[in-house]
């Protein structure tokens, strides 16, 4: 479903990403763990087009189509869905009416009648559930005054009613208490089926308790040093990722000055 | 050339010619009022911008297009009911009073039954046993000694309307006034003037629409002047929805007596050159005063609002927010003056601008402007003046929204918490319409005044 081929791509003026390689199917859940600074969140933000994130060489296929010749609402049109860490806050348009503008663009590109008010708010009622949202969140304007906790479970809300090909979830675990993060899980794990595929980038493995990945990817200054199952979480959570450091300066001959 | 308003024709000869077809005429108070407005006027001269409240607002296409008094042109009924049906908010169930070029039109004008109090139009109740009470209010509160289309329009005004809320009154439907500018053949002046006394304890809501045919050059010249008694509520609605090469000056004068409660909603979305001044009198303790303001300028469109609040006595609240979206190469100037007098002790006060800017050659001038005389009061003030928030875009485009959808719901978002506070819920609904299509029309640089 989604082929990144040597991808190299700068956030602002400075190189992030320096040849990543991943092939993600349908159907499978790969988690992307790395430090602070080693390009998790510019790569999600790569492949949701956000402005200022450029890349400079490579490529991503998404169902064989060129994914980045496209515009983000074309990605999103598409079935990509990316889950931001930092959910953005738009006084004056109440969640509903937000959910209910997304759901129709993307029903109408893909050639499916519009749903009204009528037929929308009872079937977001029941969606809003699954990650504990009630009647007067919906009502509110998107993520205005929400907690923490609450802007990512609107984040998961939004990817539950749009119905992703792709899930890209970009630190979706951070800053929340557990009882959060078990809310948003369970919202994760609604949506994992055969033909879905999700990549959940974060730093810390304690998400990945509650979302099984079936492949672990370390992120190591713009590349993927290490790929491996669970339990390479597992070591991480452990061992911290200085060993991995380690390990790539070692296998890298580094160039003196 | 009779009544022929332009700069040279301001002389006390011509102003007495044409004083003698005004309303009261025959009235020795209204002549005395005419006179030394007059006269004022004739001192004051017109604005430049040397003078600093007028520094953003060059008034020429006033003084230099040769403006025929209204009042002295037939006009069309059928054409003015036309422009009316055509404006959004011309259906508002309502007690509803439409002057055309100044003149009252009784075949346009419908006052609903069931709500007691007295309403019509001024000139009538110059001649009536009420005049008493016209005499007692009028031209007792706009500032003729320092204001020149104040002194201008108390010396020509013709007509307008009179509104008398008895004590403890509280009328149902919103009184309607619609002044519609219609100018086919030539450039037309108007001076309306609106006198609105509320007696203690009364209650309602009204509104002055300002409307217009597109491309027709008008000039508005209005003065209301608001008594709002003891524990009084008044709902003040200006809608300026003129015509894109219209001129329009107004001064709304407002004197609020203890505990009463005042509110004013300006929108501007039509009009070349629009002058708002709004000045707020809290003349005794514990008023409130609310300001809200939306400005929706496209073209070369120019809206000047000057507002001030003056807090002479403890406990007043006043609370303002004025926003503005702007387009092409329009202007918006805000200047909001607090003043907290010496015994305006435990005043709350806070003041806000917001603006959108929507093109490069959009220009906005804000100024606060807060003179405060008294220790213990709370003001607080703001202004913004921003873009688009990329981030806002992104994240709606990365939900599917095209690029065009989620401008036009970020506007809308911004305007909408203007559109939220408007309390007549017709009113909000047919303004939520008029964004709507505001947004998806084609804005272009049709308003375009001559100065040269």
């Amino acid at each position: 479903m989604l082929e990144i081929k040597n991808l190299y791509a700068k956030a602002g003026e400075k190189e992030i990403l320096k040849g990543i390689n991943l092939q993600v199917n349908a159907g499978e859940v790969h988690a992307i763990m790395g430090p602070n600074g080693s390009g998790k969140s510019t790569l999600a933000h790569v492949l949701a087009g956000r402005d200022g994130f450029v890349s400079t060489a490579g490529s991503v296929l998404f169902e064989k189509k060129d994914l980045l010749a496209m515009t983000p609402e074309t990605r999103a049109r598409e079935g990509v869905f990316l889950a931001l860490q930092y959910p953005v806050e738009i006084p004056g348009i109440t969640n509903t009416y937000f959910l209910r503008a997304a759901v129709n663009a993307i029903r109408k590109y893909r050639g499916l009648e519009e749903m009204d008010p009528m037929e929308f708010l009872p079937w977001v009622r029941e969606k809003a559930k699954l990650v504990s949202m009630d009647q007067a969140m919906m009502s509110r304007s998107v993520n205005d005054g929400f907690s923490g906790g609450e802007k990512k479970r609107n984040e998961i809300l939004q990817m539950v009613v749009l119905e992703p090909k792709l899930a890209i979830l970009d630190e979706t675990d951070s800053g929340l208490d557990i009882d959060a993060l078990q809310i948003v899980a369970k919202g994760i794990n609604a949506l994992r089926n055969k033909e879905r595929a999700m990549l959940v980038i974060t730093h810390y493995q304690r998400l990945l308790n509650y979302i099984e990945p079936d492949v672990v990817h370390v992120l190591f200054d713009g590349r993927i040093v290490k790929s491996g199952g669970k339990e390479l979480a597992l070591e991480l959570e452990k061992k911290g990722y200085g060993w991995i450091e380690e390990e790539v300066k070692s296998a890298r001959p580094v160039s003196v000055a | 050339m009779i009544g022929l308003i332009n700069k040279q024709d301001y002389t006390v000869s011509e102003f007495e010619r044409i004083e003698r077809d005004l309303s009261g005429s025959k009235l020795a108070w209204v002549k005395a009022i005419r006179k030394s407005a007059m006269s004022r006027f004739l001192k004051l001269g017109f604005p430049t911008r040397r003078n600093e409240h007028w520094q953003f607002t060059d008034i020429r296409p006033i003084t230099e297009i040769p403006f025929k008094l209204g009042m002295k042109v037939d006009f069309d009924v059928t054409r003015a009911r036309e422009i009316i049906a055509a404006y959004p908010f011309g259906a508002i169930p309502s007690h509803q009073l439409v002057f055309v070029n100044g003149n009252y039109s009784p075949e346009l004008s419908s006052l609903q039954g069931g709500d007691d109090f007295v309403v019509g139009n001024l000139a009538t109740f110059l001649e009536t046993d009420l005049q008493d009470v016209v005499e007692s209010h009028l031209a007792r509160y706009a500032d003729v000694e320092n204001h020149a289309f104040t002194a201008l329009n108390t010396a020509f005004f013709h007509d307008g309307a009179f509104i008398r809320l008895p004590k403890g009154r509280a009328v149902n439907l919103p009184v309607h006034l619609i002044f519609v500018s219609s100018a086919l053949h030539e450039p037309l002046v108007s001076h309306p003037r609106v006198l609105i006394v509320a007696e203690p304890d009364a209650q309602a809501a009204i509104i002055e629409s300002y409307i217009g045919q597109n491309g027709e050059i008008t000039f508005t010249n209005s003065v209301t002047e608001i008594a709002v008694g003891e524990n009084a509520r008044i709902d003040h609605y200006k809608l300026e929805w003129e015509s894109p090469k219209a001129l329009n000056i107004h001064t709304i004068q407002v004197q609020q007596d203890r505990n009463s409660r005042f509110t004013s909603h300006s929108i501007s979305a039509g009009g070349a050159l629009v002058r708002n001044d709004l000045n707020v009198i809290q003349a005794a303790e514990g008023t409130e005063s609310t300001l809200n303001g939306l400005t929706l300028l496209a073209g070369r469109q120019h809206v000047d609002n000057h507002t001030t609040i003056d807090h002479t006595k403890s406990h007043g609240t006043s609370r303002e927010l004025y926003k503005g979206v702007l387009d092409g190469s329009s202007q918006a100037i805000f200047n909001g003056t607090i003043i907290v007098r010496p015994n305006a002790q435990k005043t709350d006060a806070m003041q806000t601008n917001k603006n959108l800017l929507l093109s490069e050659r959009g220009l906005v001038n804000s100024k606060p402007e807060l003179q405060i005389y008294a220790n213990d009061v709370k003001c607080k003030h703001g202004a913004t003046v921003g873009q688009i928030d990329p981030d806002q875009m992104f994240y709606l485009r990365a939900r599917g929204l095209g690029e065009m959808e989620a401008r036009r719901l970020l506007i809308h978002a911004f305007a909408s918490e203007m559109i939220s506070r408007l309390e007549l819920e017709p009113l909000r609904v047919s303004m939520e319409v008029f964004i709507s299509n505001w947004l998806v029309s084609d804005r272009r640089d049709s308003s375009d005044v001559e100065t040269e």
